[in-house]
């Protein structure tokens, strides 16, 4: 498969903290590529350098071949790398069709229109409400995003990035503060986007992680520590000792 | 020459007043990200009740110690009965309701004090000139407003690096949630800052009411030079309010003084006379536009985000 | 698009009812007063529709929205005194030049963000209203008077209070039309969204900055559309117009009447002015009460008077 994201040495400084520390990925189109580490790895951060909200001190971003490390946020999501919010970052006062609805359009050409009703418009509302129904959420369409349940807030996350029919999905912790039904109905929902779409997935969920990714890189204080298939990583000594020891201790 | 000694006291001497004003102003930002428009009003009161206690009292020290304790108790009182409710909020909502108090306060002054103005005589032993310089000869009051900002700033300074409140104050103005996550009685620090801020303001609208005026609307008029001084030297941050208002009081005297001339060159004596302060301001303006853009976070920013 | 039928538009809606057959109610009682006053409500209401559509719908907190109501104010009242007293070209001048000034003004500012963006904007007023007052040719401090008001072709004639009121009107009832297209139009939704969160909207793939600032020319041009109307009604323009105060008069409008809804910025004009002249009829120290009515209203009905009547609604 033809690689989609390919990041090159990567580093990004706060003050006195490295959060990236040269960082180097390979995505293949296709392959459900998830990142784990501790808190504090930088996972989030490297999301941010990949979206464009964070720009890195060095290295160079990669996506379908050009380079797009200089290249503006708004920008990179109509190039079609889409982004999910670890922290829910909807549009709280708005409707949940209308945040949809918002994704939808903003790949749907420039917004000076200024006479039409947009919530009427077929072109708009018609992809918002089948991603809605892709994740789920179809009945709770009309009501504010503010009076959806933090599961909830996740799907809607989800399907706004589905909305702008993306080539690859940022996911940060998609699974974050989920219950156990609620985790499961994602983990199918994820893998049946595997088919589609190429997904960087950042995640805790260390079940989750195991039963969908097709590779797995290690991140500690920003560090790529070991990167490869499932079973290589479960079986790393390096791996367990930094990481998924640290998560048995945790759950006892 | 002399002209210009003289000039760059009294660009001085403005310049510690605003930072008096500023200080105050930054504090309460940076500690309690409260954006308080009424920090002018806290000026005036320190004006009018000056005015009042020194007519009273028939002293002027007198009155000034006076009215700042009077200023200290309403800044409390207010922070107590308004500001409590307005932490966390959004900054619209506290430039609305600070613009409340200052219509409430300017209606409140001219219900008891009436429309007309005060004023504030000078002391027949501040109403001298010192000589400062062989041949400067530079006006008592001015200098010892000159002399009592600059030990207010050194107290500042003691008090923000060397004492425990001091700490905090700093501390609070780098990581709100930290300082609360400590133990700290926030309230009462919260308390304690305003109503320090509130003295400082009533400090400057006080020495300031014998040479400049005692009326409503005067704190509008100084409040957004002490705002952008607070944006340039960056929010909460005392050195950085230093900094900047003595820039300012600079830029403001020495332009209003030389601009005038200068513009006089070319345009009528009243064209000068009226287009000099709008230059000036203009350029304080333009200064707090090119820190924006160079430098967003202001000159000497206090907090670590 | 069919608008709901609720409390707040029903209201709304009678209000401007009661606007139009003002003129005869003054007709019936001799209350020219009346007129005056209601004429001065209708164009301040114009100017706070204009701040709302960048306020209430944007989320962009400007500060300094008075001075395009100087600026078109002045466009009006220079063009006077230099012997230009027509309308057709006084009121395109004031719209262009306003324009112009929201969009120097608007490139600066929206690049930055919360009370860095009202300091700046205020900051920009300032530097207006200071520019204004120096201008010692056409008054200075003092103001400018307007001899005439602005000329169009017979039968339109200014001077005609009810003429001059049903125009001003109508401009207002255009201005709420408009904006209220505007504001559920993709551009609309582009400036609730950047509201509402700007990053996501960066994030999902919109600039936002074109947006907000194209909203804020729209704004700053309406404005000076109520600022041309306004020199006509006082016959006068002074430097005053543009005082940050008068920005803040103009928040208080828009805040208490409900911001980001069609209605609000009129039933803020409405209920300050009103509320203004019954108060000082009752004591000269009215404002006394008014500023911590705002505190209260900031505190408890944070949604205005609009949101007052939503909630009516549902009980």
């Amino acid at each position: 498969m033809a690689e989609l994201l390919r990041v090159e040495s990567l580093a990004k400084r706060f003050g006195g903290i490295v959060a990236t520390d040269d960082l180097s990925l390979s995505i293949p189109e296709g392959e459900l590529h998830a990142v784990i580490g501790p808190n504090g790895a930088g996972k989030t951060t490297l999301i941010a350098q990949l979206s464009g909200l964070l720009v890195p001190h060095s290295g160079r971003i990669y996506f379908g071949g050009s380079d797009i490390t200089g290249v503006s946020m708004p920008s990179r999501s109509l190039l079609g790398l889409a982004r999910s919010f670890q922290i829910t970052s909807l549009f709280l006062d708005l409707s949940v069709l209308d945040n949809v609805a918002l994704a939808v359009q903003a790949h749907a050409g420039h917004s000076f229109h200024f006479w039409r009703s947009a919530r009427r418009e077929p072109e708009l509302r018609d992809p918002a409400r089948a991603a809605l129904a892709r994740v789920g959420l179809s009945a709770r369409a009309d009501l504010p995003a503010s009076a959806l349940s933090h599961g909830e807030h996740r799907q809607l996350e989800l399907a706004m990035a589905l909305a702008s029919q993306p080539r690859m999905l940022l996911l940060d912790e998609p699974m974050a503060g989920l219950g156990p039904e609620e985790s499961a109905r994602m983990v199918s929902m994820l893998r049946d986007l595997k088919k589609e779409l190429t997904i960087l997935l950042v995640e805790h969920d260390m079940e989750a992680v195991f039963a969908l990714a097709d590779r797995i890189t290690v991140l500690v204080y920003g560090r790529v520590i070991a990167s490869g298939k499932p079973e290589d990583i479960r079986n790393n000594t390096q791996v367990r000792d930094a990481y998924l020891g640290e998560q048995e201790a945790v759950h006892g | 020459m002399t002209l210009f000694i003289e000039q760059c006291l009294n660009g001085l001497q403005f310049g510690l007043l605003l930072f008096l004003l500023a200080a105050g102003l930054t504090l309460v930002f940076g500690i309690m990200d409260l954006v308080n428009l009424a920090h002018g009003s806290l000026y005036m009161l320190g004006a009018y009740f000056a005015a009042t206690f020194a007519a009273w009292t028939g002293s002027f020290v007198f009155g000034a110690v006076l009215a700042l304790g009077a200023t200290l108790l309403v800044g409390m009182a207010v922070e107590v009965i308004a500001m409590r409710r307005l932490y966390g909020r959004d900054h619209l909502d506290h430039v609305l309701a600070t613009f409340g108090l200052i219509l409430f306060f300017d209606e409140l002054v001219r219900l008891i004090w009436g429309a007309g103005g005060m004023s504030l005589p000078l002391p027949s032993w501040l109403n001298t000139s010192v000589r400062v310089l062989p041949g400067v000869d530079y006006s008592a009051y001015k200098l010892s407003i000159i002399v009592v900002s600059l030990a207010v700033a050194a107290f500042l300074y003691f008090l923000v690096m060397r004492t425990r409140l001091g700490m905090l104050i700093r501390a609070g103005a780098s990581n709100r949630e930290m300082v609360g996550a400590l133990g700290v009685n926030i309230k009462l620090l919260f308390t304690l800052v305003f109503g320090l801020g509130a003295a400082l303001a009533g400090l400057a609208g006080l020495m300031q009411a014998p040479i400049l005026t005692v009326q409503i609307g005067m704190g509008e008029n100084i409040l957004i030079l002490a705002f952008v001084i607070t944006v340039i030297g960056g929010i909460g941050s005392i050195r950085g309010a230093f900094v900047a208002a003595i820039l300012v009081g600079f830029i403001d005297t020495l332009g209003r003084a030389y601009f005038t001339d200068l513009l006089r060159l070319t345009f009528t004596k009243e064209t000068a006379a009226t287009a000099a302060p709008a230059l000036s301001s203009m350029l304080i303006y333009l200064l707090m536009a090119i820190v924006l853009v160079i430098r967003p976070e202001g000159l000497f920013p206090a907090s670590s985000k | 698009m069919i608008p709901t039928f609720n409390l707040r538009t029903t209201v709304g809606l009678l209000l401007l009812l009661a606007l139009v057959l003002l003129p005869v109610y003054v007709e019936l009682t001799g209350s020219r007063f009346l007129l005056t006053l209601f004429t001065r409500i209708v164009i301040l209401a114009l100017a706070a529709v204009s701040l709302n559509l960048i306020l209430g719908y944007g989320g962009m907190m400007s500060f300094g929205h008075a001075a395009y109501l100087g600026i078109g104010g002045y466009a009006v009242g220079m063009l006077a005194f230099e012997g230009i007293t027509t309308g057709f070209v006084q009121w395109p001048v004031a719209l262009l030049v306003s324009a112009f000034f929201a969009l120097v003004i608007g490139a600066l500012s929206l690049r930055t963000r919360g009370v860095y963006f009202i300091m700046i904007t205020l900051a920009f007023a300032q530097m207006a209203y200071y520019i204004v007052a120096g201008l010692a040719r056409y008054g200075g401090d003092d103001g400018l008077t307007i001899e005439k008001r602005s000329q169009f072709i017979a039968p339109i004639n200014l001077s005609n209070k009810v003429q001059f009121y049903y125009i001003c009107l109508g401009l207002l009832c255009g201005a709420i039309y408009l904006v209220w297209r505007l504001v559920n139009s993709r551009f609309g939704m582009a400036l609730q969204g950047a509201r509402s969160n700007d990053t996501r909207m960066r994030a999902i793939g919109f600039p936002t900055y074109r947006y907000k600032l194209t909203g804020f020319v729209i704004a700053g041009t309406l404005c000076g559309l109520a600022g041309a109307l306004l020199a006509n009604h006082t016959d006068f323009v002074s430097p005053a117009m543009m005082y940050w105060t008068r920005s803040g008069d103009l928040i208080i409008m828009v805040v208490l009447g409900g911001m980001g809804s069609t209605f609000g910025p009129l039933f803020g004009a409405v209920a300050l002015l009103v509320l203004e002249e019954v108060l000082s009829g009752i004591t000269e120290y009215w404002q006394i009460i008014l500023g911590p009515l705002l505190l209260l209203v900031v505190l408890f009905a944070r949604g205005g008077i609009d949101g007052l009547l939503g909630k009516a609604r549902h009980g």
